[in-house]
């Protein structure tokens, strides 16, 4: 293999490790803020223990976020160096952006959240929860910001030429609104909401089954249950935008998501289906014209196909695209029709009665996980043959001085020590879900009955 | 321009400052990890790490920011400077991850082989952090082979040289001298007694690292001392560096702590200076054709990035300082274990 294969497996494998811990830290982060501020709110000392309780689990992944994050930012370097000099001057604002006001805040904080129980006030310790909340907010803003750059990149312009090529920043503010950066970020956001939202339920659910530590299982789920119910639909929304974005601003992605090559037809709408690169084909269940409506509300309108481009121009590897795409938006509803079942019974009062829903949700925290991978997937492998849009080609990008055997020791080294991470990390994860919550209160409860019954999310 | 100096001057300025920062903060944490195996009983292992326990992420985004900042400000130095250290900056970083994953697993079991396991996991891990961070520093500040591409054309081998290989060691005693001050800031009792002998002699090895490092490099090694050799007025950073040096081991007689953890963070820094006064205005020297170096002016974004960079920097650093001391400010004072510690 060489080194431009090597390279992008090693950034794809890399980054896709490290992406199954930053949604949940910015989706428990939210939740945390949630748990902690009703314990604020109603000095309820279970609202104290469960925050407790999630914020070790927090820990945990948060933990191997920084860890597997800090590669990623000298990964560039390391492995693209032409990349780097080409984008530094636009992506490296960004990267340094994201590292003084996100992570500094973050990781700050952070200390505050996991060691300052006993040290701070309580409201103290809700600002600094809120703060690393915050943090990792703001760095999903840098990065989705970076990232939207390479995908629709506005406010610079080409300077040199040939090898010495490089974009520079002509309007900051138009590099960071570039045309799919907000769309995106939402999208973004939502996807890290519902990953959080997800492992709650799924670890209150196992505790609902197993019949333990009820009175920290039931108000965590419904908590995340609401933060569910609404996120997963507005996810609807988000996606549909990101995907009027992409037909608007990459339609060589778009048409490879639906695998539509032909530009004067009408483009369809597959709910899944197989996509023959050879014969030009896409064979599934689809609604005719559903793509064309989608996008010009109008089922007779033709929409722009992979022919359009050159063969050189535009994505090879359409089958994994669409795949993934149709994957990230299968996953989507079915999120949606999960959640609002769990609320429908909730609001009939038998959400906790149902073995098999408590089942389904043990498993369901994957499925955001594998919506958001995919979702990158599509949205990566979408933008190739090109690093940035249309100006750098990925096999361009490449650092020259870099041998592919390096690359491959490289290589070899990340996928024994993630490995080795994500065994460890699921036998830790484990341990810490069947230990379960400490329980300081359960007398001082008792007086808290009051806010108990006002408190919707605490009865039953 | 900016108060007499051109963007560029300052963005080298704020990324030494940036880097001196990162090497002082994390200092203290890979150096008390690296003499993490001195201690012996369990509660000082957990006294150990829970000093470090809620500041040493905050410690490590400095080298997050130095990156971007570098990245952003001189993307053909972070270029080139990544991709000719492609090996020891992925065991630079593979170290950090096993440094970072180590200090959350080990409270995670009470079982002693799980712990003294991940001990040695996160002890090794910072030494070998450590160690790379001043092999890659010493390649700098002695220059690679490069072409005029600006690429590295040198090998694996290139690195392991004589004062790089120095360098590194005394990187490493230097930390694991900051580290002991440190610890022995945060206990009480017995393990401050132990550290406070640790330290001593930490900072006795890094003394002998010192004055060999320096030898070499005044006589074979010309262009790490010329600077200041030909110009009087810089003679005031060497200066500082040896009041500092010296201030070390008459603070550690004391029995002053506070005051040698200044010394060996006005060390660290200082160290940095001198090495920033000598390669300035290069930023990776080329060894075999000076023409080929890379400089602030030659690696640099364009000038409105420049200027974009400079508000952020003075934007966020206020920001950064405030709620760094606020999260020292909050730990100050002897570790106490409770139930959340590690």
């Amino acid at each position: 293999m060489d080194t431009e294969i090597l390279s992008r497996i090693q950034f794809g494998f890399t980054i896709a490790f490290h992406y199954i811990y930053p949604p949940l830290s910015i989706g428990l982060g939210l939740i945390l803020v949630i748990m902690e501020g009703m314990y604020l709110k109603t000095g309820n000392k279970i609202y104290e223990d469960m925050t407790r309780f999630w914020i070790k689990i927090f820990a945990l992944i948060f933990g191997l976020g920084v860890a597997t994050g800090i590669i990623m930012e000298f990964e560039f370097g390391t492995n693209w160096a032409t990349y780097s000099k080409y984008v530094g001057d636009i992506f490296g604002s960004a990267l340094a952006a994201e590292g003084i006001f996100a992570f500094a805040l973050e990781s700050g904080f952070l200390g505050i959240l996991l060691f300052g129980w006993n040290r701070v006030s309580s409201k103290v310790h809700f600002f600094s929860t809120l703060m690393v909340f915050l943090g990792s907010m703001f760095s999903a803003v840098w990065i989705v910001v970076a990232n939207s750059w390479q995908q629709t990149p506005s406010g610079f312009h080409i300077v040199g030429e040939g090898l010495n090529a490089r974009a520079e920043i002509t309007d900051f503010w138009a590099m960071v609104f570039n045309p799919s950066s907000m769309e995106r970020l939402l999208h973004v956001w939502v996807g890290a909401f519902l990953a959080g939202a997800f492992l709650v339920m799924s670890v209150s659910a196992y505790y609902m089954l197993k019949n333990r530590h009820l009175e920290i299982a039931k108000p965590s789920f419904r908590i995340a249950l609401l933060v569910a119910v609404i996120f997963s639909l507005a996810q609807l929304f988000t996606g549909h935008t990101s995907a009027e974005g992409v037909a608007k601003n990459q339609p060589a992605k778009l048409a490879a998501m639906e695998g539509h090559f032909d530009t004067a037809a009408v483009a369809d709408m597959y709910l899944f289906g197989w996509v023959n690169k050879k014969t030009q084909t896409t064979t599934g269940i689809k609604i005719p014209g559903g793509l064309s409506f989608l996008l010009h509300q109008d089922f007779k309108t033709p929409v722009t196909g992979l022919n359009a481009f050159k063969p050189e121009d535009r994505p090879s590897q359409v089958n994994s695209i669409f795949q993934f795409y149709h994957l990230m938006v299968a996953i989507g509803m079915a999120l949606i029709g999960l959640s609002l079942y769990a609320g429908w019974q909730w609001k009939r009062g038998r959400l906790f009665e149902k073995k098999w829903l408590m089942h389904l949700f043990v498993w369901a925290v994957l499925l955001p996980q594998i919506a958001n991978q995919a979702g990158w997937f599509a949205a990566e492998m979408g933008r190739q043959p090109w690093v940035v849009y249309g100006l750098l080609r990925t096999s361009d990008a490449l650092s020259k001085n870099v041998k592919a055997e390096q690359v491959l020791t490289s290589l070899i080294l990340f996928t024994l020590v993630y490995a080795t991470l994500f065994v460890l990390f699921l036998y830790l994860l484990n341990k810490k879900i069947k230990h379960g919550p400490v329980l300081h209160t359960i007398e001082e409860n008792k007086i808290s009955e009051n806010s108990r019954r006002e408190n919707p999310l605490m009865n039953q | 321009m900016f108060l007499g100096l051109d963007y560029n001057t300052w963005w080298f300025l704020v990324f030494g400052a940036v880097i001196s920062g990162y090497a002082i903060l994390d200092g203290f944490d890979l150096g008390a990890g690296a003499l993490h195996l001195f201690l012996k009983k369990e509660t000082s292992r957990r006294i150990a790490l829970n000093a470090i326990g809620p500041v040493w992420d905050g410690n490590e985004v400095w080298l997050v920011i130095g990156g971007g900042a570098l990245f952003a400000g001189f993307p053909v130095a972070y270029a080139a400077v990544f991709s000719a250290f492609y090996l020891p900056a992925m065991i630079f970083l593979i170290g950090l991850i096993w440094r970072a994953v180590a200090i959350e697993f080990r409270s995670k079991e009470p079982g002693k082989m799980w712990r003294l396991t991940w001990d040695i996991v996160y002890s090794f891990a910072c030494i070998v952090v450590t160690l790379s961070l001043g092999l890659m520093l010493g390649n700098v500040a002695m220059g690679l082979p490069l072409n005029e591409e600006k690429e590295f054309t040198g090998s694996m081998l290139t690195f392991f040289n004589p004062f790089s290989i120095m360098v590194a060691v005394t990187t490493l005693a230097l930390f694991m001298t900051h580290g002991a001050i440190y610890l022995a800031m945060k206990t009480e009792n017995r393990l401050y007694t132990k550290l406070t002998i640790l330290a001593k002699n930490f900072n006795i090895f890094f003394l002998l690292c010192f004055g060999l490092t320096t030898l070499y490099t005044l006589l074979y090694i010309p262009h790490l001392s010329d600077r200041i050799k030909s110009n009087p007025a810089y003679f005031v950073f060497p200066a500082i560096m040896l009041l500092a040096i010296a201030n070390i081991p008459r603070q550690l007689k004391k029995g002053n702590y506070r005051f040698a953890f200044v010394s060996s963070s006005v060390t660290i820094a200082s160290l940095l200076i001198a090495v920033a006064v000598e390669v300035f205005p290069n930023l990776l020297l080329a060894s075999n054709d000076a023409a080929n170096s890379i400089t602030i002016q030659n690696a640099a974004s364009s000038p409105k990035t420049m200027k974009t960079l400079l508000i952020i920097a003075l934007v966020g650093t206020p920001l950064v300082a405030v709620y760094t001391s606020f999260v020292f400010w909050t730990f100050k004072g002897k570790v106490k274990l409770d139930e959340m510690s590690y």
